[in-house]
């Protein structure tokens, strides 16, 4: 807090970082789960922002997806089950200074999340969301999750799920307040980066889904997008995303999509087939909880006795009646 | 119809022409309700009575009367709402017993209350009169009904044409009754007609000055018809303290204590009786740079607050009951990963949505074994509304020394309930300290627990070289996740120890009375005013009775047991459910204790008894000396 302003200078000058700054401990993931293209893709984002490692804060909730903070080495928080988006919230509140990013399961923001899901769009704190959306829970062994695809057998539904699944990126667009939102597959680490950059510089929250293989479980899940790539519709726009000739080369199924147009970001959420990626939409008017709330005075000590003394003048009862008039004056 | 004034005449049959012989009687003190029928203004004119006889430096303890619904018919004998007066001569520190003297603006919720048992037998009654010229014959004959079986029954009923005296001043009498009965009050009582009128240019100093003025006159009325035509007068004798003086509810208590206390974020979900809390939070704490989170819920009220706490500004969330049961999980979290909180809890009966209005001592067990697993927390309950504000600013000091969750019991009766006590003088050693940023020294770890006290150094983010992980999942020093025996329960003996450790800190709470006798009355939270009343009067007849009143419950201070085992009988009483050894399948061997009982027994070994009320109101000071005096007759040996 005290540091000297000289000292702080010399620190941004010295400050370059590099990819090993924000490796913390070796991942436990399965081999081939897409969460390890999230975790490099975002180390990389941070590195390429130059974010001081003190500064960044990942939150997660629980689940397989929810182990990442726990790869970096920042400050994490590994919190519990469903309630990333609340812890952040405060932390956010509290410390606006902080960079803050949420790691969350398709289970744990979709389902025992969803109530903070939906105010957290409509907060709109400025904080970086990855939706590690695998389908199924991962770390309870297979059960159907909301946005696992209907039929499909899991240890919970053994005879195929019921339900039509849920679809995120409709209900964040549906949502008030909404500011950003875009969708990666882990399977293009390229475009996954890019989202994830334009999602960190956005101010407001920035809700990216990515679709995420859990080849524990659902090995099969995603084969049809990895080998036909014209089952993916590719996003660009000047104000979205570029895309490189080398990756236009195979992704040639590509539509100009202008992010700041919702109903058409509406339209292309509900696309299944071809499974859109890019930034679907992105407002950066929304203003931001924490600007709307934070005091534009400075809490010093005589700041908060004076506000104190304030109120208790007000339901004082004083010694004798000279007093109050004296001090009414 | 002895006492009985007749409303016809307008002028009581039994007063006499010559105003100046009329005495005031000297009291020590006198228990005033208003009640009426839920938006006329019966609260409002009540707390301005209040207000005036704390001026006038009497001791006052207010409690709301609210009715079960929120929207009760008018004229219903469950509709009752007001407000309960408790003025004394020397600092009054409960509700008391029966009223004394009741003004209520219809028969029927005063019938309410005459079938609650709140009023005293042969009290006074002021009832407002315009009910036997109503054109309804139905409501003229229930009202006649009424006001002769209670003349029967001995009730001295005065009644009083408020309507039509209120209608020679304004045109909508139901807005300014409330303020005509102030001023009948303030004549009764003898108390200055002055402060009456700044009371009401407080109340209504928003608005312009033609409605402080209406309502001035009003007041001034009412004093007049009570100075012409009521036959008694009394005078609490008042000695107005040397010291400033603040009159607040419990809660408002609670918001001042947490503006104090250098907090800066409340995060919460409305929840009666919790809210009001949060209101004067709202409203006032931004002022001083505070935010006040509405939360989705209460479940993300309290990782708010966590996150909040866990980044360096302790935060504190504010709730109830069922409020409390969904923040379980997350504090559970707090204690696990050892960031402080502050969590007021300000009861009400349960379980499930309950008595949301009413007072209940119900959570107990919750505050202090609530959330899975070994999960210590520090547990106190202010015990006034002096200790409501005070109690915060620990909470907050504890909670960061000892990075912990600490637990405000407060309850419906503190949370309406109005006490003076002296000014607070504002202190910088209160405030939280700002957010530590430097460097964290080279090889330290984020649990570096101490051997001896379990405390830890807690890294805040931001502060360079502290990086870490924080988990929920057991873990060790590093905060690296970590299943192995040895390392769970180093983390969970340090998690306890934290509370050995502040537990040593701790004095022994004094006993109130002798310290040795035939019975040790013990008590928690709200109840303290009325124990200690109790064991003042028993004591007056000779009996050899005490009390102790524990603040901290968990951890609880030494010395508790040493205490117990000076008096012969040791009783608790507290305000929920315990289960009468007169039901006929209760016995010892299923008896369920009340909470406290249940604690202490456990930690004492001492073979306490109890005795608890969950009627939804203050236990009275009459009632615990009626069980006192009965337990006393059983005897009772105690080992
Ligand atoms: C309150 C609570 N309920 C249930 C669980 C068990 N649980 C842990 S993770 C999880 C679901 C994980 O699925 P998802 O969020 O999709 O994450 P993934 O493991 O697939 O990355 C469940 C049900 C828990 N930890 N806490
Ligand atoms: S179970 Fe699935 S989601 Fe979890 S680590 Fe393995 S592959 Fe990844």
């Amino acid at each position: 807090m005290t540091m000297p302003a000289t000292q702080c200078l010399i620190r941004l000058h010295q400050e370059h970082h590099s990819l090993e700054d924000y490796q913390g401990g070796v991942p436990r993931w399965c081999s081939g789960c897409g969460d390890n293209a999230i975790l490099a893709a975002i180390q990389r984002v941070c590195r390429d922002e130059d974010l001081r490692p003190e500064k960044t804060m990942f939150v997660s909730g629980i689940g397989c997806s929810s182990r990442l903070p726990h790869y970096m080495k920042t400050y994490g928080f590994h919190g519990i089950h469903g309630r990333a988006f609340p812890v952040a919230e405060g932390i956010k509140m509290a410390r606006p200074d902080l960079h803050v990013f949420v790691n969350t399961g398709d289970g744990d923001c979709c389902s025992i999340g969803a109530a903070h899901w939906i105010h957290a769009i409509r907060y709109n704190m400025n904080m970086t969301v990855m939706l590690h959306d695998n389908h199924v829970y991962g770390l309870t062994k297979k059960q159907a999750s909301p946005t696992s695809p209907l039929g499909l057998k899991s240890n919970t539904t053994p005879r195929g799920s019921q339900l039509a699944a849920l679809n995120p990126l409709s209900v964040t667009l549906g949502v008030q307040n909404v500011s950003f939102v875009a969708q990666a597959v882990d399977w293009v680490p390229e475009v996954m980066y890019d989202i994830m950059s334009a999602a960190f510089r956005h101010r407001g929250f920035s809700f990216v889904r990515i679709i995420q293989r859990c080849p524990e479980f659902l090995p099969k899940m995603f084969e049809p997008w990895l080998h036909d790539p014209q089952k993916t519709l590719l996003l660009s726009h000047k104000d979205g995303l570029q895309i490189s000739a080398g990756l236009s080369k195979t992704y040639r199924n590509q539509q100009e999509h202008d992010p700041s147009n919702i109903d058409r970001a509406r339209e292309i959420a509900s696309l299944e087939d071809p499974l859109p990626v890019g930034i679907l939409y992105r407002n950066p008017q929304v203003p931001c909880y924490e600007d709307l709330r934070h005091p534009a005075q400075m809490r010093t000590p005589e700041f908060i006795r004076a506000g104190f003394e304030a109120e208790l003048d007000k339901v004082t009862v004083w010694p004798d009646q000279d007093a109050q008039t004296q001090r009414a004056a | 119809m002895n006492d009985t004034l007749t409303a016809d005449s307008g002028v009581g049959r039994k007063t006499s022409p010559t105003r100046e012989t009329k005495k005031a009687v000297a009291l020590a003190e006198h228990i005033v309700e208003v009640i009426s029928d839920s938006g006329e203004g019966a609260q409002r004119c009540g707390q301005s009575l209040a207000a005036i006889a704390a001026r006038m430096g009497n001791g006052i303890w207010t409690t709301e009367i609210i009715p079960a619904e929120i929207q009760p018919p008018a004229r219903s004998v469950a509709g009752a709402s007001g407000i309960r007066i408790r003025m004394g001569s020397r600092r009054v520190t409960n509700g008391g017993d029966e009223t004394d003297v009741v003004v209520a603006f219809n028969e029927q919720v005063l019938l309410g209350r005459v079938q609650a048992g709140e009023l005293k037998q042969g009290c006074t009654i002021l009832l407002e009169s315009m009910w036997r010229e109503h054109r309804d014959p139905k409501i003229v004959a229930s009202y006649a009904k009424v006001v002769d079986a209670l003349a029967n029954d001995g009730y001295r009923v005065c009644e009083v044409p408020l309507e039509r005296e209120c209608l020679t001043l304004v045109s909508d009498p139901r807005r300014g009754k409330n303020m005509f009965v102030l001023g009948m009050l303030c004549n009764i009582y003898s108390l200055d007609l002055k402060l009456g009128h700044e009371q009401i240019g407080r109340i209504f100093g928003k608005k312009d000055e033609k409605v402080i003025k209406s309502n001035q006159q009003l007041l001034d009325a009412g004093w007049q018809w009570a100075e012409r035509n009521l036959d008694f007068k009394y005078r609490i004798p008042a000695t107005r303290s040397a010291e400033p003086q603040i009159v607040v509810n419990g809660n408002t208590a609670i918001a001042l204590g947490v503006l104090a206390s250098g907090m800066e974020i409340c995060a919460m979900y409305p929840i009666t009786p919790a809210t009001s809390a949060s209101h004067f939070l709202s409203d006032v704490f931004e002022r001083v740079g505070g935010i006040v989170h509405q939360a989705e819920d209460e479940i993300a009220a309290c990782a708010f607050a966590i996150g909040a706490s866990y980044a360096g500004k302790c935060a504190v969330t504010i709730s109830s009951g069922p409020g409390i049961s969904l923040k379980q999980e997350a504090i559970g979290l707090a204690v696990m990963a050892e960031i402080p909180l502050v969590v007021v809890n300000v009861q009400r009966g349960g379980p499930s949505t309950g008595q949301p209005t009413k007072v209940e001592q119900g959570d107990l067990l919750q505050a202090c074994f609530g959330s899975h697993g070994d999960a210590p927390k520090v547990v106190i309950a202010p015990s006034s509304i002096e200790d409501c504000f005070y109690s915060i600013i620990t909470a907050r000091k504890i909670a960061e020394t000892f990075n912990m969750v600490v637990v405000v019991l407060s309850d419906a009766s503190l949370a309406t309930a109005q006490q003076p006590f002296p000014r607070p003088r504002f202190s910088e050693d209160w405030l939280a300290p700002p957010v530590d940023q430097s460097p964290v020294p080279e090889g330290a770890k984020p649990y570096d627990w101490d051997p001896v006290t379990g405390l830890i150094r807690r890294f805040v983010p931001g502060q360079p070289g502290g990086m870490h992980t924080l988990t929920g999942l057991a873990h060790d020093r590093l905060s690296h996740v970590a299943y192995d025996p040895a390392n769970n329960e180093e983390g969970l003996r340090h998690r306890s120890l934290k509370l050995a450790a502040l537990q040593k800190t701790l004095k022994t709470p004094p006993v109130f009375g002798d310290p040795e006798g035939d019975m040790l009355v013990v008590g928690w939270g709200s109840t303290k005013g009325a124990i200690e009343e109790a064991v003042e009067r028993l004591r007056a007849e000779g009996r050899k009775v005490s009390s102790l009143h524990l603040q901290f419950i968990q951890p609880m201070p030494s010395g508790i047991r040493e205490i117990m085992q000076r008096f012969r009988q040791v009783i608790v009483v507290e305000a929920n459910w315990s289960d009468s050894l007169e039901d006929q399948i209760i016995d010892e061997s299923n008896r369920r204790y009340s909470a406290l009982a249940m604690i202490l027994r456990a930690r004492t070994l001492v073979d306490i008894d109890c005795w608890s009320e969950a009627r939804g109101q203050p236990i009275k000071p009459g009632a615990i000396c009626a069980v006192v005096r009965e337990r006393m007759k059983h005897g009772g040996t105690q080992q």
